[in-house]
């Protein structure tokens, strides 16, 4: 498991260890790729954001580098015209849905989606895709905390850290397509749920859905 | 929703009783759900409690895939099922109209049902007669044209049997009260 191999990412040879994705290698060796639903530990990835594309050469198409495992040899490259394409038509697509509001937003300034935006020269504006605006109760209920899930991207982090690390079970992905949300059972407030209100769910919230009440960040 | 008398421990009894005649593991959720919703007409919240406690998974993962799969109704059937169709033809004729205008009149959303269970609500796709679109079925009466002011027609219809059962619902209690 821990057998040390050799890849190359945009012509530059990193050593990192078998059965390691290729997302966590590239990132441990600061080569930057957009990932926003990517958890290390997680055995097999659920690869939903779609926005860690990579190319690898002698594979016919773009893959997610997350979900890949490096391999002895493998050539990738993090850039190229068909990466940049998938990774903006899926960074617009989750903008369309995307209460795009920054100035207002409680992770102004502490967001994967304006690193994201940064790093890879995308605008935070709505344009190619009418955005699509859905009315969602902003539940407040918890002591310290709120979730607004009009600020969701839906990258799973807040469950993974409920199950795995909390090891609560209180809330996970409800419904399907675009009526798709994080909730509770039975879609109840998180204070009538069997939520602990332990905020690790807060803590791994990369955008400004999950956030601290007013004055209540430790 | 509110559980009507001995609902319970109907529900009790049959979630009990599916666990029972399945293994208890997560490959097993989706039939044991389908079996629990053949007995009971849907899947209560508190059925669904139940099996997760049986399948010792979190209840949300649970609620989760019943709010998956659209042949799961979370809601109790009505007295009246109105089902509108939203299949290609119906949507092209103005279906999620026809649809919008029975939210409105019965004040419930899809997939609900009236707190007193006369009316539920749900939409179907293609029910197989397009050149009638837009369609609603109402029970098991396939309604053909149903544009807004032929749903006031259903509407008065189902609502006068509202009342009916309202009035019979009165004066049997009022007899029940007398003995
Ligand atoms: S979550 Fe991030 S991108 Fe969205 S409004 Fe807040 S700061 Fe902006
Ligand atoms: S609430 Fe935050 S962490 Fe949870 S899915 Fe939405 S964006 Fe991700
Ligand atoms: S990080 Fe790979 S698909 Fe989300
Ligand atoms: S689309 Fe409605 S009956 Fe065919």
């Amino acid at each position: 498991m821990s057998e040390e191999i050799t890849i190359t990412i945009d012509d530059r040879q990193i050593k990192t260890r078998r059965g390691e994705k290729l997302l966590w290698a590239a990132l441990e060796n600061d080569i930057y790729i957009p990932h926003l639903c990517a958890i290390k530990e997680e055995k097999r990835p659920n690869a939903s954001c779609r926005l860690c594309f990579v190319e690898i050469e002698g594979v016919s198409r773009p893959v997610t580098a997350c979900s890949r495992e490096v391999e002895e040899g493998m050539a990738v490259k993090t850039r190229t015209p068909r990466v940049d394409r998938l990774v903006k038509t899926g960074f617009e697509l989750l903008l369309s849905d995307h209460n795009l509001n920054c100035r207002e937003c409680p992770a102004n300034r502490n967001c994967a989606l304006q690193v994201i935006a940064k790093k890879r020269r995308l605008k935070l504006k709505h344009n190619r895709f009418k955005p699509i605006e859905r009315e969602y109760e902003l539940d407040q209920s918890p002591a310290e905390f709120a979730f607004d899930r009009s600020r969701c991207v839906l990258c799973g982090q807040c469950i993974w850290a409920d199950r795995v690390e909390a090891e609560v079970g209180a809330i996970g992905f409800t419904n399907r397509g675009i009526d798709r949300v994080v909730t509770t059972f039975n879609n109840l407030p998180l204070a009538d749920s069997i939520c602990t209100e332990c905020k690790l769910c807060v803590e791994a919230c990369p955008v400004g859905a999950l956030y601290y009440k007013e004055g209540q960040k430790a | 929703m509110q559980l009507m008398e001995g609902e319970r421990e109907e529900i009790l009894a049959c979630v009990k009783e599916v666990l029972g005649e399945n293994s208890k593991t997560n490959e097993n959720l989706i039939p044991i759900l389908q079996q629990v919703q053949a007995k009971l007409g849907y899947l209560p919240a508190l059925a669904m409690e139940k099996i997760a406690e049986g399948l010792d998974a979190p209840a949300a993962d649970v609620y989760g895939i019943a709010t998956f799969y659209n042949q799961f109704r979370l809601n109790p059937p009505g007295k009246h099922e109105v089902r509108v169709c939203l299949g290609t033809a119906c949507y092209m004729a103005g279906g999620n109209i026809t649809l919008e205008s029975f939210e409105r009149r019965m004040e419930i959303k899809e997939g609900e049902t009236t707190p007193d269970r006369h009316y539920s609500l749900d939409r179907v796709a293609c029910v197989g007669c397009c050149s009638l679109a837009p369609v609603v079925v109402v029970d098991e009466e396939v309604e053909g044209k149903a544009t807004p002011t032929r749903v006031d027609g259903i509407m008065l219809a189902l609502e006068e049997d509202r009342e009916n059962t309202g009035k019979q619902e009165s004066e049997e209690g009022e007899k029940s009260g007398q003995n």
